[in-house]
């Protein structure tokens, strides 16, 4: 590659780094702002200040913010360890047994991930009012494994077609049991599969707003995204805009976190359950 | 150490077995596959399939959560009321642009992008894979804060830095209008979900054969006739199992146009609409019918994809 070449690439990828990281670099100065520098109609702020994160962790919005992210967490994880287990039998079964019906499971997961969230919403809305989910963690979370279900299926049978499946039985002729060819063998190689899948269906469940908006009305259940949106300021004479900005870093540092750990994994992930399935 | 025994659970019996034993095999195999699978898929109905088929009922109905003592039944009534309103055909035209702008603008950037990654230099290569998954990764409601917030009078930097642009002053409001606010909208979703496109796309090209390339190069086929005639021909079921996803998933744009205009100037899209009947005015017999209207549209996209444009999705699953 001649050197004309090489700096051309190198202005390109630079060229993809700021425009993946400019808005997200513009939320974080935006959190850093005071008051009085929100309007400066600058990119950053020209007194650097903790004070909207105060607000929002220690401060008049703590108590619309804190449970808001107290329930995100607990309500993804929670979704998205269910829909790991569902799809980790459905995906051995998929890529290791010989059944009728396979690929009715397939296209139905690929149904249910086309299908447009709010058709969901509205009768499940009525229904949980009436049956007194409403507005509670488990009202979430079976309306979130439509959003995660597919999605794990799909990656996760992509990963279990890879794994070759005869070193259990190679184990089992050298003399393990069938448990200890299983544990020793099968588990240390699909814990990949499992782990990335796990980090993809939480991303989607951490991402929902829709569900969130909907089926919650107090503290109890509703979700960052959600808190987010419906947030108008800690009293009705004040911007909300520095206490969002802050809101929204602190959402996003456990997104980047899992990306800059994990990005190799979560590309495979992606493209297998996408284009190889 | 090698067997040649069909994959199969519990014990490992290497020898051929007799007719009836390998049925009986067979039947314990399916039957296991349905155990472990079954679940899974029971679930997948339970949460799609149940609300839909409700919604389909509640639609025939007259039904107000205010006012739950006249709920009447109306028939396609409320498909009528919904179809010869101006608001729907409007809140279907807002969609459709959203959708067609965003979706070709995608698809173009995202394979630049796709095509920068694939070139670039090694170690370059994964900053460039976290950068793009960032975008990805970040939920909807804090991109669009970012971009509203960019273009806002009050908060933003956009009319400063672009006032020397024809037309751009400090008190342009990007969302005073329809034209404006759609347009913000549309970059906030293009910078989103390009990243995705843009990774299933970087899948295809690796898919395409080096053999071929270098083939066309020796021939003394330019870049451009390379990319026409052996690239983009040999990723063409990535390129629309990419465009499809995208399609689908712009259709149901929600997230972005509530935190940006809440639907205010014209830019309510279907599944606003849909929110606003249903959880803003309790109207739920109005609300299920857009929303059935929605799925049907949805349905209707994805089925004219795999028609009109033969997507096989076998293919683009790399089984030939």
């Amino acid at each position: 590659m001649s050197t004309r070449e090489r700096t051309w690439w190198i202005v390109a990828g630079i060229g993809i780094i700021l425009y993946a990281l400019f808005p997200i670099a513009w939320i974080v100065s935006l959190s850093f702002k005071s008051a009085s520098d929100i309007s400066n109609g600058q990119f950053l702020p020209t007194v650097f200040t903790w004070e909207n994160y105060s607000l929002i962790l220690t401060g008049d919005a703590s108590e619309l913010f804190l449970p808001a992210l107290l329930n995100s967490f607990g309500i993804c994880l929670i979704a998205t360890a269910l829909s790991c287990l569902l799809a980790m039998f459905a995906a051995y079964a998929i890529a290791r047994l010989d059944f009728p019906g396979k690929k009715i499971i397939l296209s139905t997961a690929l149904a249910v991930a086309i299908f447009p969230v709010i058709s969901i919403v509205t009768p499940l809305f009525n229904l949980w009012r009436q049956i007194g989910l409403y507005d509670t963690w488990p009202g979430l979370i079976i309306p979130y494994l439509s959003l995660t279900l597919p999605i794990s299926i799909w990656t996760m049978s992509a990963f279990f077609r890879e794994i070759p499946w005869e070193m259990e039985q190679a184990a089992q002729v050298d003399g393990a049991t069938t448990w200890q060819a299983f544990r020793k063998v099968i588990v240390p190689l699909a814990a990949p599969g499992v782990f990335t899948t796990a980090i993809i269906a939480f991303f989607l469940a951490w991402n929902d707003f829709v569900y969130g908006i909907s089926l919650t009305s107090t503290s109890a259940a509703r979700p960052v995204p959600a808190a987010l949106g419906l947030f108008s300021g800690a009293s009705q004479f004040e911007d909300p805009t520095g206490g969002i900005a802050a809101a929204a870093v602190v959402v996003t540092i456990p997104v980047i976190i899992l990306v800059l750990f994990f990005q190799r994994r979560i590309v495979a992930g992606l493209t297998n359950g996408a284009v190889k399935g | 150490m090698t067997t040649t025994a069909p994959p199969s659970t519990g014990s490992a019996t290497a020898a051929p077995a007799p007719a009836r034993h390998t049925s009986d095999r067979v039947r314990a195999e399916r039957r296991l596959g349905w155990m472990l699978a079954g679940p899974a898929f029971a679930v997948m109905l339970l949460v799609t399939a149940y609300p839909i088929f409700q919604a389909i009922y509640d639609s025939l109905f007259s039904y107000r959560l205010t006012d739950p003592g006249n709920r009447s039944f109306v028939g396609l009534g409320n498909y009528w009321v919904v179809l010869t309103d101006a608001l729907w055909w409007q809140s279907f035209g807002v969609t459709a642009f959203i959708t067609v702008v965003t979706v070709a603008v995608e698809l173009v950037l995202g394979f630049a992008l796709a095509l920068v990654m694939l070139k670039a230099l090694k170690g370059l290569r994964p900053i460039l894979r976290a950068a793009i998954l960032l975008p990805y990764a970040i939920i909807t409601v804090v991109s669009a804060f970012a971009w509203q917030f960019a273009f806002d009078l009050t908060s933003g930097f956009v009319n400063s830095w672009f006032a020397w642009l024809p037309g751009i002053s400090a008190e342009t409001d990007w969302f005073g209008q329809t034209g404006t606010s759609l347009l913000v909208i549309c970059l906030a979703e293009i910078w989103k979900t390009t990243p995705f496109i843009s990774l299933l796309l970087l899948a295809g090209l690796a898919q395409v054969p080096d053999v071929l390339q270098e083939a066309a190069q020796v021939d003394g086929a330019t870049w451009w006739q390379r990319m026409r005639k052996v690239t983009i021909p040999n990723m063409k079921a990535a390129i629309m199992v990419a465009l499809l996803f995208r399609t689908l998933d712009a259709f149901r744009v929600f997230d972005s146009v509530f935190i940006m205009t809440a639907g205010a100037n014209g830019t309510e899209t279907v599944s606003f609409l849909a929110y606003r009947q249903t959880i803003a005015r309790l109207e739920i017999g109005l609300g299920s019918a857009v929303s059935v209207l929605l799925f049907l549209s949805v349905v209707l996209i994805a089925f004219g994809f795999i028609k009109g444009f033969k997507v096989d999705l076998a293919q683009a699953r790399g089984e030939k």
